[in-house]
């Protein structure tokens, strides 16, 4: 077998060729359940998979990351079938692999500037790593590390991937940490956002498990802002440090006629209520859908291809994809765009909505659209779309989705003091500290929205700066440079508590 | 997966005020403490429920209790009816939602509450009595057996106007007649305050728009989380679009389009229909099995007149 070789110095020529395929449920099969897609590697495929890495020097992999995994190391443990050593070290800054796995643009980050990309295809960084997070929820590993009390206490406003990763690291830090959630279950976006053919529920509850092992805990129902505010959690609740992490919020839509009509819908409704609320179960779960048999959505990123593969599922007879650039320019995934094909969705590129027509009960009859064309580029460096003059078409629908993106929830900004940018969005300095001391932001309320991995990575920068902001003692960071910092009475300056004291 | 303490949303108090509206009293020290005039709460009442949102119609900082007065029109509300029993809890409610009323310098203010909008217009009256303004309260039922709360709007209000449709009780005709009522007899009316069902605040509104009286009217639209993320409460106001959930629930009266508000309140009507079909006929099965129960025990209880454990009792 191949990885026998391994010791032998690995050349592009010497790797095996053809990236491995990850078994995948067939389409005509998929599209009648929400049964997850991609079936992952097995052992046999992954050290085969393992073996197309180079080894190289360069490590443009860990640099193309946003969390910094030692993605070499962890794929070497594959390759000497040390499963667990393989978790040990991916789990030392990302906490959890199989969500990463999956929902990560790899092709964007370490799959991108992978070397063995430039001549061949890339190795399949994403799967490996779920392979390995996959392994330990079925083996039931976790690492527990010691953990020191530090006496701090932190609460959390959110339990998405931000929240979630901001946690992990606060509590591993000794600090005894609360995450506050507004629904009633944690998770944020990877619950009522992303549906199980993508990202199963029970990974998502197997990895919050791992947290409340690690101390944390979740409280659910609790709408922070309103319920109480943040400067009560510092003032009066007892918290040394607070992190937002409260994701983007409310959906857009495009100010069009008909907007209104019943059948009109954000993603964000139409699949809260078919994966967090289970309306895909109605009538065995209350919440009611009543999708759509001719559906368009508007849009072409993530969201939009989730909504559109939701649709499928739901039954719909077609399922038609409206977007006003082309295809190049669509910025969901590439095998999100591919899955969605295979399934049978209908690609409108270049074509933008003007109206929603109504039938007679209220209801969407059909979709008015025009036809666009590329022109020179924007301010975002695509070319901006330009519509075809007289181009208008319709076609028959019932249910219209949008995808076109989100605006900050203002809850916070309406509850807190906290500065906010010109968008509404929580204004926050390199280190995601806010306005209010002792607060710190991250995630899609900070940037707008973005991925799962930048939430995370989010969640953990932050984490880092309230570590030292606290006094404790960061493991990633770098002590001990002799006349480095700046010294009082003996002890860096980064290294001073700078928490609230609070007498009697 | 961390569950909910079921204490926290245990129900103290339930009351019925006729055979479809009925009240819950369930404990919630922080909701209670937090909670001001004008919020909501969205519940759920079991795992499989859907998020119901539900303004808030009292709240009892002392008790630690928040108050929600329901009207069993859906499979939820009449499923709740059945099953919340004081001692019981909910599966879950959040709160408080929404942007706290606008209890402002008013000296005098028309509340006016129609039907189950009754309820949620008590802690406006009360907060604007205690804000030091004259308040009038407008209450309308369909007839005398539906009232509730009259006396409760009596310890607070300097006026109070019952309407009922029928004439069985007070002024005979709706609340925007009791609301003529009040503005014919006093000519310096700061603010109305008007909740109840969309088409009695569109009626209110009407009458004060010539007038040129403020008019804050609470929309209570088809919500999923409450918190502005899935825009499904969307309402149009003015030229412009909001989320009742944060960016009301109350809005100028005079800028809310009442028709499109109810034209999106029948967004599931197909859905509700089939759920309340189903529990009904759930209900009617239940009943029979019951039914049948009791007989089969009263006929074992007929063969054997007194039982072991009521002997032992005895003894």
């Amino acid at each position: 077998m191949s990885t026998k070789t391994a010791a032998k110095k690995k050349t592009i020529r010497t790797i095996p060729q053809e990236r491995t395929v990850a078994p995948e449920q067939d389409a005509a099969e998929r599209v009648r359940n929400f049964d997850e897609v991609s079936l992952g590697y097995g052992l046999e495929q992954a050290l085969r998979e393992a073996d197309r890495c180079l080894m190289c020097a360069d490590e443009p992999c860990v640099r193309g990351c946003p969390v910094g995994i030692d993605i070499p190391g962890f794929i070497k443990k594959i390759g000497e079938k040390h499963l667990h050593g393989a978790y040990n070290i991916i789990t030392h800054t990302n906490l959890l692999p199989s969500v990463c796995g999956r929902v990560c643009p790899q092709e964007n980050q370490c799959e991108g500037v992978c070397t063995v990309g430039n001549t061949l295809a890339p190795v399949a960084i994403g799967r490996l790593e779920r392979f390995v997070g996959d392994t330990a929820i079925r083996e039931g590993w976790s690492n527990l590390p010691y953990i020191e009390s530090s006496g701090y206490r932190v609460g959390i406003v959110g339990a998405g991937p931000a929240g979630m990763a901001c946690a992990a690291d606060m509590a591993k830090a000794g600090c005894e940490v609360v995450v506050y959630e507004a629904f009633h279950q944690p998770g944020g976006v990877l619950k009522y956002g992303i549906p199980d053919f993508r990202l199963p529920n029970a990974v998502i509850d197997a990895e919050i498990a791992k947290l409340e092992q690690l101390g944390v805990r979740f409280e659910c129902n609790t709408l922070v802002g309103r319920l109480f505010t943040v400067p009560q959690m510092l003032q009066e609740m007892g918290f040394h440090a607070v992190f937002i992490g409260t994701g983007a919020g409310y959906p857009s839509f495009m100010g069009l006629p008909g907007e209104s009509l019943a059948g009109v819908l954000s993603a964000n409704e139409l699949l809260t209520r078919c994966n967090l609320m289970r309306s895909r179960d109605f009538p065995a779960f209350d919440t009611p859908l009543q999708p759509g048999r001719q559906v368009a959505v508007i849009g072409a990123g993530n969201t939009a291809m989730d909504a559109l593969r939701v649709s499928m599922r739901l039954g719909a007879e077609a399922v038609h994809c409206i977007y006003r650039r082309s295809r190049a320019e669509a910025p969901a995934r590439a095998e999100e765009v591919h899955h969605a094909e295979q399934e049978g969705v209908q690609f409108h590129w270049l074509t933008s909505p003007v109206e929603i027509l109504a039938d007679i009960a209220g209801g969407v009859r059909a979709l008015r659209c025009v036809r666009m064309e590329l022109g020179e580029p924007d301010a975002s460096g695509r070319r901006r779309p330009v519509v075809v003059a007289g181009s208008e078409f319709e076609f028959p629908c019932d249910s219209v989705v949008f995808a076109i993106g989100t605006n900050a929830n203002p809850i916070i900004g309406q509850t807190s003091r906290l500065a906010l940018d010109a968008r509404g969005y929580i204004a926050t300095d390199d280190e995601l500290r806010t306005s209010m001391v002792g607060v710190w932001a991250g995630g899609d309320i900070v940037t707008g929205a973005a991925t799962v991995i930048e939430a995370m990575g989010a969640g953990r920068r932050a984490a880092r700066s309230m570590k030292a902001w606290l006094g404790l003692r960061d493991s990633s960071a770098i002590y001990g440079e002799p006349g480095g910092g700046e010294r009082r009475f003996g002890i860096e300056r980064s290294e001073h508590g700078l928490a609230r004291l609070r007498l009697a | 997966m961390p569950a909910p303490a079921p204490a926290r949303y245990r129900i103290v108090t339930r009351q019925d005020f006729s055979d479809v509206t009925y009240l819950l009293e369930f404990e919630h020290t922080a909701m209670a403490r937090a909670a001001r005039p004008g919020q909501f709460v969205i519940v759920m009442a079991s795992e499989h429920g859907e998020r119901i949102p539900l303004t808030i119609a009292d709240f009892d900082r002392e008790r630690g209790t928040v108050t929600l007065v329901i009207q069993a029109v859906g499979k939820t509300t009449r499923e709740m009816q059945r099953d919340c029993q004081v001692g019981t809890s909910l599966f879950a409610a959040v709160g408080p939602m929404g942007i706290p009323s606008h209890i402002g310098a008013a000296r005098k203010v028309v509340c006016v509450g129609g039907g189950l909008g009754v309820a949620p217009v008590y802690p406006q009256a009360r907060a604007h009595h205690e804000a030091g303004a004259k308040v009038v309260g407008v209450i309308g039922f369909r007839n005398r057996e539906l009232i509730f709360w009259q006396d409760k709007f009596a310890a607070v209000c300097d006026e109070l106007i019952v309407c009922t449709d029928d004439g069985s009780a007070g002024l005979k005709g709706r609340v925007t007649d009791g609301l003529l009522d009040a503005l014919s007899r006093h000519g310096d009316v700061d603010e109305v305050v008007a909740i109840g069902p969309p088409v009695m605040m569109k009626g209110c509104a009407a009458v004060t728009r010539d007038r040129g009286i403020r008019t804050t009217v609470s929309l209570n639209p088809v919500m999923v989380d409450g918190t502005g993320m899935c825009g499904g409460c969307r309402v149009k106001i003015g030229q412009g679009i909001k989320f009742a959930c944060v960016d009301g629930p109350d809005f100028d009266g005079h800028q809310v389009d009442f028709d499109d508000l109810m034209v999106r309140l029948t967004r599931f009507r197909r859905s509700e229909g089939e759920a309340m079909a189903r529990f009904e006929e759930s209900c009617r099965m239940r009943d029979e099995a019951e039914r049948v129960a009791r007989e089969e025990a009263a006929a074992a209880l007929a063969l054997r007149p007194e039982s072991g454990e009521r002997r032992s009792a005895d003894a």
